[in-house]
Order: structure tokens, then C-alpha cells, then sequence
């Protein structure tokens, strides 16, 4: 077709306005989160209350100078948005690691965590929702709901806690902490993603609702098409846009919940990097941790709108 | 062509849902090669015996109560979801009414199809996909290789619809039940669609169940007729029989009730007629004929010259418009007080649009609308305000145009508040009861909620939300064709009436040229934004002069079996009104062949 080369400029024109946007995300937020950060202490301070010695003015002067941080904010910033164009990202104010050592070492196992939480919510709410959908108002439905109840209502850390007591304490059968075996996965991620699935089925049940009054689904059962066909290959795949965008958010709430279970299970991630590196006023880390953290963000939005063509041929683009 | 047992019996059917019985007590047989209509207004279970026999109501939560459904030699009541598999798609298919939303719109055409062979038959999918190409060929649609690989939303309604019966038609089924499968669709695609049909159940010698509420597409399919009344078979018999000499009292309102194209053959002016209803079980003629001779032709209440919408379509990259729909082209007529004018066309020929622009819902690009001479482009936005209120419109779906909130009442005391017509609360109650009373409906009924209402009390409902602001002309979008037939008749002597005693004038939009010919002074027949001819009704439809009015005209169906039907093949689609800016569609000059008859020139 005589589209085709205007098709390539488009996709170009596409992907120049995602970059752009992803730049303007990550300045906005570093900039607030950098901001607001050093108005909650001193990092000179800090090092110093660590170790209970005595300070004077001088030392901390000192300190200060060494840091970097006795310059104005917006040279700071302007110094952490000249690292980010670099690729130099400076040293740790607690113990002088590279950041972007440290953001190496601890992305990976957080975006092993989010994945898999995020793959074992959609694999408990996908058929639990279907479920509840097809059994509408019966005993299945019932059920289904109140669990879904049960888990929004439920905090993050509480549900960590009784699991560790469950199953680390009194039974035995998992480590209660860190990062390592396939069982050490167990706990997070079921934890995270049954208080995903608790929302998701919910979302999954309404769509479906939906779909299943269409008369194209009525076609694929006269088509004489047996019902998980009908169910999983029809109507499923016409949820999937409402599915799709409602998971792209909530993997950036995810990831915020993140910090918490890390913390509970000593996940050595982001969530526990950025958690250490608020209490220490560890500015060059946390904004590191915070502009990964957004790009990562912007990087599941372009997949969100990929996926909505792959699924959706009415909004592939033109 | 009669076997010793039909193909297909239905013995003594109850369907319920809980304890309410949506089909009752029901028999009926069909032969192989027969073709057998089950008519009835909406609500009569005809749908759900369609449903029943496909054992698609289990989905649906109903249960059978009594009765059996034979299909060689099988009781399909008793049947297994299992075994119903292998039947439905393979040996009995269906066809549903929305072409729009009967395809999925995520799989391509070709998959839609093939998925059906690949289920039923022990085929290769290359094997199965030369199938579909010849199906596709066998509903006549062009290109068809092509046309496998494109989504649904990519094809026109009428191209849906025969990929649909290819679909039903994929695995050869024995019987075919085709659940109003044109109704939503323009006459000449109709036309198509029924000639397609009919051809290939002659081909491949299917018995069909054919479901309609149009007695027109009775008449010119169906062998034979079973009449379905509140779920129960009230009459069958030969196609010929029931429309010449129908029994229950039920058929002969049904009847009586369809407009027919060419029943008011030499009369100048439109004509309220009497009703038949049903009163105590038997039909009785009510209510008086009348000359609606109500047109005072001194000034024009409304007048249109050179109307010209267009719609940007796309975009290039810079934001410059490449593609444009011309909804409307330079249309021009005048509406006098006390007249009906209709404006009738297919899809896309911008019938809408013209109602739209008319009560300021959109904006025109060019031209003059005048209402008593003056130009809404000299009036201040206080006068344009007023035209909203003389100028009243009343939609298609009187389900959707109602808040479903708020009470009938409050809905239809809406327009008296905006437009600050009466300032006393106790009359405006008065007001609102009087008006409910002038469309039929008790005064209590001010405190209810639509759902409350059937689709034809609704649009009662919606003719007094428009009344409340004294209008002087009323657009009606299709108002009645979302009703059954005999409510149908109802609303249009309610509009006759209303013109009578009021002066009212009506645009009048409209596909349906039977009610078209009953209840309007002037036609004016669109085309692709342009009038194509315009005229007194009798010049319309007795002096039709234009090519497009006259095949309009061959497309509808004549509720008449014994109607010789001229082989008329109407071919291809209403085109795309699409076009690239700079390639504008040529605007057409008209001749006035006799007085107020205008026929465009030229194509």
C-alpha cells in the first residue's frame, strides 16, 4: 500500500515524542524529590550522629564542602542532570561506592521482584475473574469477591509478617529473608501479588461482564466452539485493553509497594536502597534511584501503548 | 422437496426463565429446502426460539419446561452441551440481526471463518482457508483473498453481513436460522443481502428459520409463516395464506399495521389513517380517516440555501487536513408552517446532518438557514436561544434520549424551565399533565421512570419533552424506527394529529419509505449530501423521475407474496463519502421538470 513510507515517519514522530516526554518526567520529579529531600536534614549531619562523636561547626563546614552540598540547590542539580547526561552519576555519601554501581547491583533483582509479582497477580486474576464473571451472582462469585474484599483491605506488610510467621517460623518450609533460591521468591512475590489480584480481579470480572453481552461471543458458542475457547480466545482478548492499561499503572504503584516488602524481606533492591538512602540524606543515590525508577515508568507506558495495537487491530497506528 | 419427516421439528416447546414462560407451548416443522418465517413484535419470543433450538439459551439462564426439538432423529431439548458442539455451526448455523457487532473486531475476517471449518471439519488450515476464499466469492464479495486478511471494523455493514453468512454457511449446515439478519441495514443492501440468500438456499437445499418482525421481507422470502403473539404461535400457514386471508385477530392487526409503498396511489396530500387494535381479543377499527391538509404555503417557516457540512477526517503530520467527509453539499429547500418534509437516503447521504445543523448541534461551513426569513448568521445569541426552543428535535432511540434518573416528569418539565415558559411551579405540573394527556399517556404516570415504560410509551414520552417548548417545527431522526409496527402506526397518527391541531411542521428523517409516502407533503431523496430529487409526494413516488429514487424505490420489500417481484439486481456498496481535500465531489444542478419537482442534473 501507498502507506507505507508515511508509516515509518510516524512511528518516528511517535517514539521522538515518548523520549521527549520521558526527559520532561525525569526532570520534573528529581527535581521535586531532590528538592524536598534536602529540606528534611543535613547529610553532614547525619554522618556525623552515626558515629556519636562531637562536631563543630568547622568539621561539618568541611564535610559539606567535600559533599558538595554547601553550593547552591540549583548548581546541585544542575551537577546530578550533567552526571545523568555523563553517565556519571558521582559517589554515595555513605561509604563512596559508585551509584551507578549500586543502581547495577540492585535494579536487577527489583524488576526480578516486580515481574514475577506482577506475572503471578495476572495468573491468579485472569481465571479467578473469568470465573467469578461466568458464575455471576452464584456461590463461585461470592467467594470470589469476598477474597477480593479480604485482600485490598489487607496492609502490605501485615500480610509479609503473617506469612513469614506462617511459613518461615512455624513451619519452616521458606527463608524468611533475602534474596537467593527459587523459595526465597515465594513469599514477596505472592505477597505483592495477591494484593494485586485482589483489585485486578475485580477489574478483570466488570470487563469481562461486559464482553460476555456481546454478540460476537454469542457467535463463537453458535460456531458450536467449546466455552474456554469462547471465553479465553473471544471475549478475553477484547477485555484486554481495560486489563493492559489498568496493569501499566499499577505497576507504577507496585513499585512503590515494592519498598515496603523489601524492606520486610531484605530485598537487596531499589525500594531498600532508596529507603537507606532517605534516612542517610544520600542525595546522588536517591536521585539515581528516582530517575530509574521514572524511566522505568515511562519505558511500561510505550509497552502499554505497543501492546493496545498488538491486541487491538482498530488502534494500530495509521 | 418434502420428506416423509422434517428436517427440523419443534414439538410442544415452553421456555422460561424461573416461572416467567418466554415461549409457550410452541410447534412448528420445517422442511428441508423451506423456508419458514417466525414473525412477531418485539417481545413475542421469537429470538428465543431461535435461541432454544441452538440450546443458546443455557447460556442465557433459561430452562425448557415441556417440549421436544427434533432434528434428525435427535431431541435436541434432551441434548449435552457436548453433542450440541458438533451441531451448532456444523449442521445448524445462524445468522444474528447486528452485523456491526456479530463479527469479533480483534480476529481477521479469514480467521473468523476458518475457525469454524477447523472446528467441525478434519482439514488442513490451508485447505480451510481456500474454503473461505470461495465462501467469501459464493456471498459475492469482491477481492476476497484480500478481504480475508481485514479486521471487521474495516468493511462496510452490508460486507459484514455476507461475511457472516459465509461464516454460518462454512460447514454446509442442514438448516439455517437467520435471526433478522437485515434489519439493520439500508434497503439496497437489503435487497442484496435477501437475493444472496435466497439463491444459496436454493443451492445447497437448507431449510431456514427465518426471524423478522418486517412483513415486506415476509412476503418476499418465506414458504411458509408461523405468527408469534406474547411467546405463543398464534397462526401459520402458507405464506400467501396468511397475508390473504389471516384468522386470529392477532395476524389481522399485524397486518393492517404495516405501511405499504404504493397504498396511497393518487392521493395528493397524506392521509391519517384508522388503526386496527386488538380489544377484547378482537380487532376494531378506531380512531377517523383525514385529509391532513394542513400546509399554509404563504411565507416558509424554515428555509435552507446552500447548506455545505464537512467533516476533517485526517490529519498529515503538520496537523493539515488531508481527508474530508462531505456530509453535506450545498442542500437547499424550504419546510412551510403546518408541512411535513422528508428527508430519505441511505447511510451516509446526510439526512442526520442536515437535522443536526438545523438545531445548531453543529456548525455549517457555508450557507443560510432562515427560520421566518431571518438568518440565524443576523441573529443575536438571545434569538439563536429562542430557536432552540421553537426548533425541537426528537432522536431514534427513545431509550437512550431519556435521563434514566430523573422522572418522565421532570424530563418533560426540563424545556419549560430552560426556557423560563412558566414561572409558577403548580402550573407547570398542569402544563406537563396536559401534555403527557395530548400524547396519550395518564397524567400519573409524571412521577415514574423511563425503565418503567415499553420503547413506544418512551417515544411518546419524548414527542412531549419536545412539545413543552410550543415549537413550531419538530425534527424527527428516525423516530420510528425503533418501534414495532403496530406502535409504529400509532405514533405516526399521533404526529398527524399534533400537526392538525397545533400546525406543526415536521422534517421528517426517514429510511423507510413506506411511512415516508403516508405522512408527508414534500420528499426531498439525498444522496451522498445532495438532494437528488425533490417534490410533492406524489411526484416522488408516482412521477419518479431520478435513477437513485427509482432504485431506491426497487429495494423495498412489498409486504405482498403475490406481488410479481421483477428480478431487480441491485449491485454494490453506498460509496465512501471520504475524499482528499482538493478532490471535492462536483455539486449537481437541478431542473425543475414540472412545478416543485426538482431532479438533480447529470451522474
Amino acid at each position: 500500500m501507498r502507506r507505507s513510507p508515511l508509516r515509518g515517519r510516524i512511528v518516528a514522530t511517535y517514539l521522538f515524542k515518548r523520549i521527549l516526554q520521558a526527559i520532561f518526567v525525569v526532570i520534573v520529579i528529581t527535581l521535586f524529590v531532590s528538592y524536598a529531600v534536602r529540606l528534611t536534614g543535613d547529610p553532614a549531619v547525619m554522618m556525623f550522629a552515626g558515629g556519636g562523636g562531637s562536631m563543630s561547626e568547622a568539621d561539618l563546614e568541611r564535610v559539606r564542602a567535600a559533599l558538595g552540598t554547601d553550593k547552591p540547590f540549583y548548581l546541585q542539580y544542575f551537577e546530578f542532570l550533567k552526571g545523568l547526561v555523563t553517565f556519571d552519576l558521582g559517589r554515595s555519601f555513605a561509604g563512596g561506592a559508585p551509584v551507578s554501581g549500586l543502581i547495577a547491583a540492585a535494579a536487577p533483582s527489583t524488576l526480578k521482584l516486580a515481574f514475577v509479582s506482577m506475572l503471578v497477580s495476572i495468573v491468579m486474576s485472569i481465571p479467578l475473574g473469568i470465573w467469578a464473571a461466568v458464575s455471576r451472582g452464584k456461590a463461585a462469585d461470592q467467594m470470589i469477591r469476598i477474597f477480593s474484599l479480604v485482600g485490598v483491605s489487607f496492609p502490605n506488610f501485615w500480610l509479609a509478617t503473617m506469612l513469614v510467621l506462617l511459613f518461615s517460623i512455624a513451619l519452616g518450609l521458606l527463608p524468611p529473608s533475602g534474596m537467593g533460591s527459587f523459595e526465597s521468591y515465594i513469599m514477596p512475590t505472592l505477597t505483592m501479588g495477591i494484593i494485586l489480584t485482589a483489585t485486578n480481579v475485580r477489574l478483570v470480572r466488570t470487563a469481562m461482564l461486559e464482553t460476555l453481552q456481546s454478540q460476537y461471543v454469542m457467535v463463537a458458542r453458535a460456531k458450536g466452539l467449546s466455552e474456554s475457547k469462547v471465553l479465553y480466545k473471544h471475549a478475553l482478548r477484547n477485555c484486554a485493553i481495560p486489563l493492559i492499561t489498568y496493569f501499566g499503572l499499577q505497576f507504577g504503584g507496585m513499585l512503590g509497594g515494592l519498598v515496603v516488602i523489601e524492606k520486610v524481606f531484605s530485598w537487596p533492591g531499589l525500594g531498600t536502597l532508596a529507603f537507606d538512602a532517605v534516612n542517610a540524606r544520600d542525595y546522588p543515590v536517591l536521585q539515581a534511584v528516582i530517575t530509574v525508577l521514572a524511566l522505568l515508568i515511562v519505558a511500561v507506558n510505550l509497552i502499554v501503548d505497543i501492546a493496545y495495537g498488538l491486541v487491538d487491530p482498530r488502534i494500530r497506528l495509521e | 422437496m418434502t420428506t416423509q419427516t422434517p428436517l427440523l421439528s419443534v414439538e410442544d416447546l415452553t421456555v422460561a426463565f424461573g416461572e416467567n414462560r418466554v415461549v409457550e407451548n410452541l410447534s412448528f416443522t420445517v422442511e428441508a429446502g423451506q423456508t419458514v418465517a417466525v414473525v412477531g413484535e418485539s417481545g413475542s419470543g421469537k429470538s428465543m426460539t431461535s435461541l432454544s433450538i441452538m440450546r443458546l439459551t443455557d447460556n442465557l439462564g433459561a430452562h425448557f419446561k415441556s417440549g421436544k426439538i427434533m432434528f434428525e432423529g435427535r431431541d435436541l431439548a434432551q441434548a449435552t452441551q457436548k453433542e450440541m458442539r458438533s451441531i451448532r455451526g456444523n449442521e445448524i448455523a445462524m445468522i444474528f440481526q447486528e452485523p456491526m457487532t456479530s463479527l469479533n473486531p480483534v480476529f481477521t475476517v479469514g480467521d473468523q471463518i476458518s475457525e469454524a471449518i477447523l472446528l467441525h471439519e478434519n482439514v488442513s488450515r490451508a485447505v480451510a482457508e481456500d474454503k473461505v476464499r470461495q465462501l467469501l466469492e459464493m456471498v459475492r464479495l469482491p477481492d476476497a483473498a484480500n478481504l480475508m486478511k481485514r479486521y471487521p471494523h474495516q468493511l462496510s455493514g452490508g460486507m459484514r453481513q455476507r461475511a457472516m453468512i459465509a461464516m454460518a454457511l462454512a460447514c454446509r449446515p442442514k438448516l439455517l436460522i437467520a435471526d433478522e439478519p437485515t434489519t439493520a441495514l439500508d434497503v439496497t443492501i437489503q435487497a442484496q443481502i435477501l437475493t444472496i440468500m435466497r439463491d444459496l438456499q436454493r443451492e445447497l437445499g437448507m431449510g431456514m428459520i427465518f426471524i423478522t418482525h418486517d412483513m415486506g421481507v415476509v412476503a418476499e422470502m418465506a414458504d411458509h409463516v408461523v405468527v408469534m403473539w406474547k411467546g405463543r404461535k398464534v397462526e401459520e400457514g402458507p405464506v400467501r395464506e396468511i397475508f390473504a386471508n389471516p384468522q386470529h385477530p392477532y395476524t389481522r392487526t399485524l397486518l393492517s399495521a404495516v405501511p405499504r409503498l404504493g397504498s396511497m396511489k393518487g392521493e395528493r396530500l397524506p392521509k391519517r389513517r384508522p388503526l386496527t387494535v386488538l380489544e377484547d381479543g378482537q380487532p376494531k377499527v378506531v380512531g377517523e380517516e383525514r385529509v391532513q391538509d394542513t400546509v399554509r404555503t404563504d411565507e416558509p417557516l424554515l428555509s435552507v440555501e446552500d447548506m455545505l457540512v464537512r467533516f476533517d477526517i485526517r490529519k498529515n503530520f503538520f496537523g493539515k487536513v488531508t481527508h474530508r467527509l462531505s456530509a453535506v453539499s450545498k442542500v437547499s429547500f424550504d419546510v412551510y408552517p403546518g408541512e411535513t418534509l422528508a428527508l430519505v437516503g441511505e447511510s451516509g447521504s446526510g439526512k442526520s446532518t442536515i437535522g443536526r445543523t438545523i438545531q445548531q448541534l453543529q456548525r455549517a461551513q457555508s450557507g443560510v438557514i432562515r427560520v421566518r426569513g431571518k438568518s440565524f448568521a443576523d441573529m443575536s445569541s438571545a434569538e439563536l436561544f429562542k430557536m432552540r426552543q421553537e426548533v425541537q428535535y426528537i432522536f431514534q432511540d427513545p431509550f437512550a434520549s431519556l435521563d434514566p434518573r430523573k422522572t418522565v416528569g421532570f424530563s418533560i418539565a426540563e424545556p419549560i424551565h430552560t426556557h423560563g415558559l412558566i414561572g409558577d411551579r403548580k402550573q407547570v405540573t398542569k402544563r406537563v399533565h396536559e401534555l403527557l394527556e395530548r400524547v396519550g399517556l395518564p397524567s400519573a404516570v409524571a412521577s415514574r421512570y423511563p425503565h418503567e415504560f415499553s420503547g413506544g410509551q418512551r417515544q411518546r414520552i419524548c414527542i412531549a419533552r419536545a412539545l413543552a417548548s410550543n415549537p413550531k417545527l419538530i425534527i424527527a431522526d428516525e423516530a420510528l424506527s425503533a418501534l414495532d409496527v403496530s406502535i409504529q402506526a400509532q405514533i405516526i397518527n399521533l404526529f398527524m394529529d399534533l400537526q392538525a391541531d397545533l400546525g406543526l411542521s415536521y422534517l421528517f428523517i426517514s429510511h423507510d419509505l413506506a411511512v415516508v409516502e403516508q405522512m408527508s407533503h414534500r420528499v426531498a431523496v439525498l444522496y451522498l449530501g445532495q438532494i437528488m430529487e425533490m417534490g410533492s409526494r406524489q411526484q416522488i413516488f408516482e412521477q419518479t423521475s431520478h435513477p437513485y429514487t427509482k432504485r431506491l424505490l426497487s429495494a423495498v420489500p412489498i409486504a405482498d407474496p403475490a406481488f410479481d417481484r421483477a428480478e431487480i439486481r441491485i449491485e454494490g456498496e453506498i460509496p465512501n463519502p471520504v475524499r482528499r481535500v482538493g478532490d471535492e465531489p462536483a455539486i449537481l444542478g437541478h431542473d425543475e421538470i414540472s412545478p416543485g419537482h426538482f431532479v438533480a442534473r447529470g451522474a
